[in-house]
């Protein structure tokens, strides 16, 4: 093994110094070159998509009933990756906004069903909220307070408790919050009562004005509060961090209990206001493509704002062609993947710049 | 009680475990590199469908002359291919385009997932209402080797299985001798724990994530196609995984990384899977609850892992980071 | 000339930006033959051999092995011409074996026959006198242990040239003893070593020849048994050079830190600092000299609290109340108030501040992705009522830190990364004297700048003593030590070996004290 060794055909640099607009350039090539790859597999399954797009756009913004419903798949992902923001600032990777979504929405429900009648709308929906934070956030706490103390892999534990939560939840379902509610003993949990019910603005629940505010309220934390900085440190180095006198399992804590507990808000939304009741499917995966949405958003709440949508418009979009083009429905999940693919990897090309052997041969350190 | 400790408990936990058993083990490999790839799930739902095309497709051109073995042998190679292109664009993205491993892991399930319903449901609508394989392909699956099945009690307990679980089993082995006793599967270790220092003693780093990672799919891959064939009987059922990917990667840490403890595994969590049909916990409505015994447990070790400090048991040192040398 | 050397490098030349590492250096190694590099801290020594074993690739000059010119581009490169480098840091996969560790990427037969390697392993141990259990694992081996895995993953690459940074910088006396007879019986071998130190009597024990570096440039090679740590110093250290650093009078001298018989142990539970007893007094620059590794960051990250401290004390002493610095900080008791036990950012809110400027220049002080606003509150963003941050402050510090330290760059908002690194040093020290400490501690904040952007920082402190801030510098250079202290403190081995004045204290008194204990305190003078 003693051949010449060349200059590498390709090497890399850094850039530094890409604009704004440059980059925001690349991440739209990627969008469009995965809308082209996504094109060829409409094509292979046998339709146009010049039509199929088209009318997919039309099935998610055609007409205000529409607009609705896309806005409505939107909210829980905007509203989980404000939630996962924090924790992955920190570069603690929380992927378990599945599960604390559905432990918010276990303590909503609770109060939804059984405290209905007992108090008025307004303080009804304030304690669903609360407890929904509340909970949520306790079931974000756990993995912190083990990682913190011992280490503990905070992926794979945060993955586990998805799980954990969701039994509970089918648990409630199978027996005592449903069958053993119902008078036929049918293992679904009853719809609430209309004031357990988020109440609309413009034809959605006003959750979408929820997670508006979130976008705000995390925007300004994390850029200008002191909890913010002290995650941007502890995110960039644990040993800068202790140098300025934080402590730095205390700020792991602390921020996995928001983080867990803005998704159990979330988890409060999709019961009191998307379906009305609480089922196996109230996260339905959005935990999951909120991580995405928050990952591609580089972390910026009012980016997530953009993706979210995108990714709403998709949903609502591939039901329509499902119905129009029986185009299974699956598909708008393959191209959210593919979309997700460009997206990650267009970030490469934006972070370096590729030299080609025999050009640009010298450079300064 | 005493359904429990009969030969035809253990033999359906076998049957049970064995997906569980090709997800953990793909993902052992890919781990060892120092790859976290969470889409096991997505490509055991790409292995899955494809393994159930090839197996199709060949009796659609074949006819009636076709043979069950070929159409399982052509099913297992398209399941083993397809899982590894997933694997592959996981690998150029977080590998060669640095990209976050989880997130990538996430968005590789969930193209996975879509594309496996896609495939399965177009292929469907194509063929007039549903694909279902041939009676004989069908037998393949169901298995047992002639002859030695009918044995009393051994027959059952040993030869009673379909070539996937002999596969499954034959891989853990050969996964156990790989890692510990071949020069390449220490260079792979190192490479999981210490990309840097491999990398200084010569170890192609960049090459071995990539092995380690598309081989890792592909077996994931088998897994998914066990359960089209062999649990779903030949038949596309719309999400048909289920989640058994995301046990695979719960096991992977139960097993701590060690393909012989994931063969163990498997068989505790492919019986745990099938108990409450034996045994009585309560009732039809504590079945969630007992459902998430796994993922109780696979926490349980975690948590003991990391306060052990066990240097043996831990993660792969490095896994979920990216390696570049220039960042040195 | 018949005879040819091992190895030798002709003019090699290394600059890292500004910095010229290695100036056109010279120098052969033979066959059987032990060569020392001498030389202080960032005299080029590692750089040197950095370039040999394929790390660095050089700006100019020409390698020889064997007398034929070669390319080193890389570590296997290096490697396939017989050269093997024992770094201080080690390179070992801790969940694997000795034996795994030595064959780690090496071509073979694919299945590994445990047996025949633990065999071969043992006939190379045995040759060079290395006891060692192939099987054992690394994390479960202490430090010396590893170094032999290192030794012997070198050895039975079939490297002819062995190249040890610093190695006995880890190993207690008797194990140092142990390493040099194996060294010897490599030599009789007909191995060719280079072993880079700075302990003067492993020199004199060690090597047939001495090569000495001084700040990045060849100055010569003598034979050892012709000559005599006296003159080893001598061409270590140079002839104090006049550099005309200010040294201002200062009107207070009160006590302002009282450090008593301070012991430290560092997480592999060695003692890094052993019954360190001093004062430092405001309005003087305590200079704190030693090699590498002798415990100065330990020292300074005791007294900011971010050290574990065993035993001992240390009393802080408030300003004199006439000084400037009176009342600026949280009152604390006349009699002492003691360090120990506090938080850093109790100590800091006290008055004491440090600047440590680590080897890569980020990583501890400055977040490197962030700009220098968010730098400058890093210690002082808890300020202020409310849960918001005040950026207006920082702002106007970083305005005025780039107009009065004439820091280069872009403007406020660009991270600090990208500045270059006398910028990134006079961010980070600007910061810690704007928090107007009492105490100013400050490690390396010349590392790698130039004469000018030194002098400015230079400047700074003087300034901070001339207001009665106790300055405690860590510093590599000798010469500067000597023109800016009114004190120096000698470090060896985590124990103070002395105190000298800094107006009449020679540099060969203090590159002796550096690397000897006086008499009746030496307790080995390991580090």
């Amino acid at each position: 093994m003693t051949k010449e060794q060349r200059e590498p055909l390709i090497r890399l640099a850094k850039r530094e110094d890409i604009t704004g607009g440059k980059a925001w350039l690349i991440r739209v090539l990627s969008i469009v070159l995965a809308l082209a790859a996504g094109a060829l597999i409409i094509l292979l399954l046998g339709h146009n998509p010049l039509e199929v797009y088209p009318s997919m756009v039309e099935g998610a913004l055609g007409k205000p009933r529409v607009i609705r419903e896309t806005v409505k798949r939107a909210i829980p992902l905007l509203g989980a990756a404000l939630a996962i923001a924090p924790a992955f600032k920190m570069k603690f990777w929380n992927i378990g906004a599945e599960g604390q979504i559905l432990a918010g929405a276990v303590a909503a429900t609770y109060f939804g069903l059984f405290w209905a009648d007992r108090l008025p709308q307004p303080a009804l929906l304030l304690v669903m909220a609360v407890a929904s934070i509340v909970v949520g956030g306790l079931w974000g706490l756990i993995p912190a307070v083990f990682k913190a103390k011992w280490g503990t892999n905070e992926t794979l534990f945060t993955l586990m408790l998805n799980y954990i939560v969701l039994g509970y939840v089918k648990y409630l379902q199978a027996g005592p919050w449903g069958a053993d509610l119902s008078a036929n003993g049918y293992p679904k949990i009853p719809m609430f009562a209309a004031n357990a019910m988020l109440p609309t603005v413009l034809g959605v629940h006003i959750g979408w004005i929820v997670v508006l505010v979130m976008t705000v309220l995390m925007f300004v934390y994390l850029k200008y509060c002191k909890g913010g900085y002290e995650i941007a440190v502890v995110g960039e180095s644990v040993r800068t961090a202790q140098y300025a006198g934080m402590s730095v399992s205390r700020i792991v804590m602390r921020t996995m209990f928001l983080s867990g507990g803005l998704a159990g808000l979330v988890g409060f939304l999709q019961v009191s206001g998307a379906s009305g009741s609480l089922t196996d499917n109230t996260a339905g995966g959005i935990g999951f493509t909120a991580i995405t949405v928050a990952w591609l958003a580089r972390l910026n709440p009012f980016v997530m704002v953009f993706i979210a949508l995108l990714l709403g418009i998709l949903e609502k979009g591939a039901d329509t062609i499902q119905t129009v083009y029986t185009i299974p429905a699956s598909a708008a999940e393959m191209l959210t993947g593919i979309i997700l693919f460009f997206m990650l990897g267009c970030e490469f090309f934006i972070r370096y710049r590729l030299i080609f052997r025999g050009k640009g041969e010298k450079k300064h350190g | 009680m005493d359904k429990v400790f009969t030969i035809s408990f253990l033999v359906a936990a076998v049957a049970a475990g064995a997906p569980l058993l090709f997800g953990t083990l793909g993902e052992i490999l890919t781990e060892k590199s120092g790859n976290l790839n969470l889409g096991v799930e997505g490509m055991m739902y790409m292995g899955g469908v494809a393994g159930l095309a090839g197996a199709y497709y060949y009796e659609q051109a074949m006819g009636a002359s076709a043979s069950g073995a070929v159409a399982a042998l052509i099913g297992t190679v398209c399941a083993f291919l397809c899982a590894v292109l997933g694997a592959l664009i996981y690998s150029v993205l977080t590998i060669t385009l640095r990209a976050n491993q989880n997130v990538t892991g996430l968005a590789l399930t969930i193209f996975g997932t879509g594309f496996g319903n896609l495939v399965g449901e177009a292929m469907g609508t194509a063929a007039g209402g549903f694909v279902a394989v041939s009676q004989n392909t069908k037998n393949v699956f169901i298995g047992g080797i002639p002859g030695l099945k009918d044995l009393p009690v051994v027959g059952q307990l040993l030869f009673s299985y379909n070539y996937l679980v002999y596969l499954g089993i034959v891989l853990a082995i050969l996964m156990a001798w790989f890692l510990k006793r071949t020069r390449s599967g220490l260079n792979l270790r190192s490479v999981g724990e210490d990309p840097a220092t491999a990398d200084a003693a010569g170890v192609n780093v960049t090459a071995y994530r990539y092995l380690a990672t598309c081989l890792g799919g592909g077996i994931c891959g088998l897994g998914g196609m066990y359960i089209v064939m062999a649990e779903q009987n030949g038949v596309w059922v719309h999400d048909c995984i289920a989640g058994k990917g995301w046990i695979a990667v719960a096991l992977v840490i139960f097993a701590t990384w060690s393909p012989s403890r994931a063969l163990l595994g498997s068989l505790v969590f492919g019986a745990l899977s099938i108990l409450r049909l034996y045994l009585d916990f309560g009732g039809v409505r504590m079945i969630p609850i007992y459902d998430t015994i796994p993922y109780v447990a696979t926490v349980v070790v975690l948590i003991a892992v990391s306060i052990r400090q066990r240097r043996e048991s831990q993660p792969p040192a490095s896994l979920g980071n990216a390696y570049f040398r220039e960042d040195r | 000339m018949a005879t040819q050397h091992a190895i030798e490098l002709r003019e090699l030349t290394k600059t890292f930006g500004d910095v010229v590492a290695n100036d056109k250096v010279s120098l052969t190694v033979d066959k059987g033959e032990i060569l020392s590099l001498l030389g202080e801290n960032g005299s080029g020594k590692t750089t040197l051999m950095n370039m040999l074993s394929g790390i660095y690739f050089p700006d100019g000059g020409e390698i020889l092995v064997d007398g034929r010119p070669v390319t080193i581009r890389s570590p296997k490169d290096a490697h396939d011409l017989g050269i093997g480098m024992v770094h201080q840091h080690f390179k070992l996969v801790d969940v694997l074996t000795a034996a795994e560790n030595i064959i780690l990427g090496l071509k073979g037969k694919g299945r590994l026959d445990r047996k025949a390697l633990a065999r071969e392993i043992q006939v190379i141990s045995e040759k060079y006198g290395f006891d060692m259990d192939p099987n054992q694992k690394i994390y479960d081996m202490s430090v010396s242990q590893k170094q032999r895995v290192e030794i012997l993953k070198v050895l039975y690459r079939g490297a002819d040239i062995l190249i040890l940074d610093e190695p006995t910088a880890v190993l207690t006396p008797q194990e140092t003893d142990k390493l040099f007879a194996v060294l010897r019986k490599m030599k009789a071998d007909g191995k060719a070593i280079v072993i880079i130190t700075h302990k003067l009597h492993e020199v004199m024990d060690i090597s047939d020849r001495v090569a000495v570096l001084r700040k990045g440039k060849y100055i010569g090679a003598v034979e050892t048994s012709q000559t005599n740590p006296q003159q080893l110093t001598e061409m270590m250290v140079g002839h104090a050079v006049k550099l005309e650093i200010d040294r201002p009078q200062t009107q207070y001298q009160d006590l302002r830190l009282e450090v008593k018989g301070l012991n430290c142990f560092n997480d592999e539970g060695v003692q890094v600092l052993k019954d360190v007893t001093f004062q430092a007094r405001g309005g003087e620059i305590l200079g704190i000299a030693g090699v590498a590794g002798s415990g100065q960051k330990e020292l300074l990250e005791a007294v900011a609290g971010l050290q574990k401290v065993r035993s001992g004390h240390i009393f802080y002493y408030p300003p004199h109340p006439k000084s400037d610095l009176a009342g600026k900080h949280v009152p604390v008791d006349k009699a002492g108030e003691e360090l120990v036990g506090k938080t850093p950012t109790q100590i800091q809110k006290i008055g004491v501040s440090l600047a440590f400027v680590p080897e890569d220049r980020l990583g501890m002080g400055l977040v490197a992705s962030m700009d220098m606003v968010d730098n400058m509150m890093l210690k002082t963003y808890r300020e202020g009522k409310g849960p918001l941050v005040d950026r207006k402050a920082p702002k106007a510090l970083a305005q005025k830190l780039i107009d009065e330290l004439e820091i280069v760059t872009p403007g406020v908002s660009t991270p600090v990364r990208r500045l270059s690194g006398g910028n990134v040093q006079k961010v980070l020290v600007g910061r810690e004297i704007a928090s107007s400490p009492t105490v100013l501690m400050t490690a390396y904040p010349v590392r790698g700048l130039d004469i000018n952007s030194s002098y400015t920082i230079y400047h700074l402190l003087n300034q901070q003593k001339e207001k009665d801030v106790a300055v405690i510098l860590v510093g590599e250079d000798l010469d500067v030590l000597l023109e800016l202290c009114d004190r120096i403190l000698v470090l060896c081995g985590g124990q103070v070996s002395g105190i000298v004045d800094g107006r009449t204290a020679t540099k060969e008194q203090v590159g002796l004290m550096m690397t000897h204990l006086p008499k009746g305190q030496e307790g080995g003078d390991q580090a």
